[in-house]
This record gives C-alpha cells, sequence and structure tokens, in this order.
C-alpha cells in the first residue's frame, strides 16, 4: 500500500479503471517479442492530483479560499501566521492546517488566537513525511468546521523542495522566504520559487545587520518567476504585514 | 527525500497494471525540472519494493531536459544545468515550459507469460 494510498480517509478511488491515462488511446498493451512491454503512460502524481481535486471541490463548495503556506524550516511561517491571526481577528474566518515532522509545537504556538486548528503529523512511517500531499491534508479536513470558516491556510512542513512538488487543493501558493537564508536561493531551489505566486520576504527588520543584496534577490528571483509578486515584511515587528493580510483578504 | 513517497505512488501504480504478473523493469520518465534524483528513486524502490511482489524488478529512468519557448520571440532554448529560464534569443524571461516537468511511469517490462 503505498503512502499516497490512504483510504482511512473516505477518499474514494476507482480500481477498475483509474481514468489515469495520459492520452485515450484505448488499450496501452502491445506485445514485443522476448519479455513483454506494457506501455502504462501514467503521471506518478495521478493519485495525489486527483484527491487534491476533491480536496479543492471541497473547499470550494464551503466558499472557503486555502493558501498553501511554505518555506525553509526557520523561515517564519508559524510567526507571520500569528501575527495574521492577531490582524484578521473579527474579520475573517482562519482555519489552520499544520504540517510537522514531529511535534504540536508550531500548532500549539497558533492556539488562542482564535483560529480552528487541524495538526498533520507527517512522522509516521519512514522517517517522516518532508510535505504535505492532498490525502494528508484531506484527512485533516473532518476536523475543520468548513461551512464555518472564510479561509484555511495551509502550514506546509518547513522544506524547500518536496512541497513544491505536490498539489494539496489550494487556491495560492505563497512562500515564506527570509532574508538570512542567502540571496541565492531562488537559483537553487527554482521549483520552489516558480510555483508560488507570492513570495514574502521575512526578516527585514534585520536588514541593517546582515549586508543582504535585496536588488540581488529580487534578480535571482525574476531570473525563476517573473511573475511573482513580492512583499517585505517583519513578522515579528508587524512591518508589512498589512499588505499581506490584504492579500489574502482578497484571494 | 520525498522519492520514498513517490515509490510507494509509483508502486500502487505498478501492481494495478501489472495485474499480478512478475515485473522486471519499470520506465520512469523524468523532466530535468523535476526535483527527483533518479540514484535515490531507484534506491528508495529497493527499499519500497523489499518483500512485496515487486522485489527483484527495477526502476529504469529517462531524463527528459527542459526546454522553453519564448512568449516575446518564439524562440525554444535548451535549459542549462541551472535552471535559469532564460530565452537563448533575446534574454527575456517570459517563456513557458516545453518540456522538462514530465514525470510519469511510461511502460512496464513483464516477465513472459510462457
Amino acid at each position: 500500500m503505498g503512502r499516497f494510498h490512504r483510504h482511512d480517509d473516505g477518499t474514494e478511488h476507482d480500481h477498475e479503471h483509474a481514468g489515469d491515462h495520459l492520452h485515450d488511446v484505448g488499450d496501452h498493451s502491445r506485445y514485443a517479442t522476448g519479455g513483454e512491454r506494457v506501455e502504462v503512460l501514467t503521471r506518478i502524481f495521478d493519485e495525489n492530483d486527483k484527491t487534491a481535486a476533491a480536496n479543492r471541490a471541497e473547499f470550494a463548495a464551503a466558499g472557503v479560499r486555502v493558501v498553501n503556506l511554505m518555506s525553509s524550516p526557520g523561515a517564519g511561517k508559524t510567526t507571520l501566521l500569528r501575527e495574521t491571526l492577531t490582524r484578521l481577528a473579527g474579520q475573517v474566518r482562519v482555519g489552520i492546517i499544520e504540517g510537522d515532522i514531529e511535534t504540536s509545537l508550531d500548532a500549539d504556538r497558533l492556539a488562542g488566537f482564535g483560529a480552528q486548528i487541524a495538526l498533520i503529523n507527517t512522522g509516521n512511517g519512514f522517517g517522516g513525511e518532508c510535505h504535505l500531499d492532498a490525502p494528508m491534508v484531506r484527512s485533516a479536513l473532518p476536523r475543520l468546521p468548513l461551512g464555518d470558516l472564510d479561509l484555511v491556510l495551509i502550514e506546509n512542513v518547513g522544506n524547500l523542495v518536496c512541497p513544491a512538488e505536490f498539489d494539496v487543493g489550494e487556491d495560492a501558493r505563497a512562500m515564506v522566504y527570509s532574508i538570512t537564508e542567502g540571496e541565492e536561493k531562488p537559483l537553487k531551489y527554482p521549483v520552489m520559487f516558480r510555483s508560488c505566486g507570492l513570495v514574502v520576504v521575512n526578516k527585514v527588520d534585520l536588514l541593517p545587520y546582515l549586508g543582504f543584496d535585496m536588488d540581488g534577490f529580487l534578480d535571482n528571483l525574476r531570473k525563476v518567476n517573473p511573475a511573482a509578486e513580492v512583499m517585505l515584511v517583519s513578522a515579528r515587528t508587524g512591518e508589512g504585514t498589512d499588505a499581506w493580510c490584504d492579500w489574502l483578504r482578497a484571494l | 527525500m520525498h522519492e520514498l513517497s513517490i515509490c510507494g505512488s509509483i508502486a500502487d501504480i505498478v501492481a494495478r497494471r501489472a495485474a499480478g504478473r512478475a515485473v522486471k523493469v519499470i520506465n520512469v520518465r523524468v523532466g530535468q525540472l523535476r526535483q527527483v534524483v533518479p540514484d535515490t528513486l531507484v534506491y528508495c524502490w529497493e527499499l519500497v519494493s523489499a518483500e512485496t511482489p515487486l522485489a527483484g524488478s527495477r526502476i529504469s529512468v529517462e531524463s527528459v531536459p527542459a526546454r522553453i519557448r519564448c512568449r516575446s520571440c518564439e524562440q525554444v532554448t535548451d535549459v542549462g544545468a541551472v535552471p535559469v529560464l532564460a530565452c537563448g534569443g533575446c534574454g527575456g524571461f517570459d517563456a513557458e515550459v516545453v518540456s522538462g516537468e514530465e514525470f510519469l511511469i511510461t511502460s512496464l517490462e513483464l516477465e513472459s507469460l510462457s
């Protein structure tokens, strides 16, 4: 049983004919001499993407907008979310899906700010998953009252590689990048930076101390994602977080 | 290390399509822009397939280079080792990916029935 393949969340899969062919050209089987080669032409993320579509439909039916928030470990996702919950309190009804390999530390930090929180520990199996996939997010949905929410923020596992590969059913992808990470990161992790519509540049309160080359960073970002929206933010001081909250309200 | 969970997905698809037949080789096509390390995928497959009916099968990876088409000047450019998606003609960055994002199982090689 594969790890995308969780049925305990109520997901239904059609195993007789998965409809997962890229091209509908009938029977893909063909026989070579000697061994036998069977054409498959199945996308490996097909199962994940089908569950992502189901998630997206459920979010849409409930009238909830969903953001997949990604970053490296320590970039400031949780701190930004705390600031966000404080600012949106009483205006936007927020739910949070919190992905973490182990512990509830991040979820604990977000408790008491008026949001509904569903924690997903990804630590089962081989040393823990490094990302959230669509079935994991689906498993969290029964623990969120979607009908009573306006916005769901998915805090992905801190990692600049794997989360970018997995559609979880979000409406928008945003990443938190902190200026302590170095200007070259867009070139080293282009898939992540390319996959996001918004890059929140965090910890700008540290600019006077770091010698960070903002123009160089933005230039590198433009090379991999010319269309990305950029916001300069300090989640710690609150600087720039109004623009981020406005972006969330406008989704 | 999402290669492990990817191997779980591959195992599901292969088991479904092989329908009980012994599998020798799983041919996988991986685009250059996918963050999948072929050697890691092959190694993880040994872990995931061990002690299952798919034990002894191997993954064969076909890599697909990344190519982009410029939206301004239409030129098609091969992307280099660092995937900066800049047009080789006009230097612009407004480009669409033509190839390099593939990630699929193309075929299975099965033991003969006889």
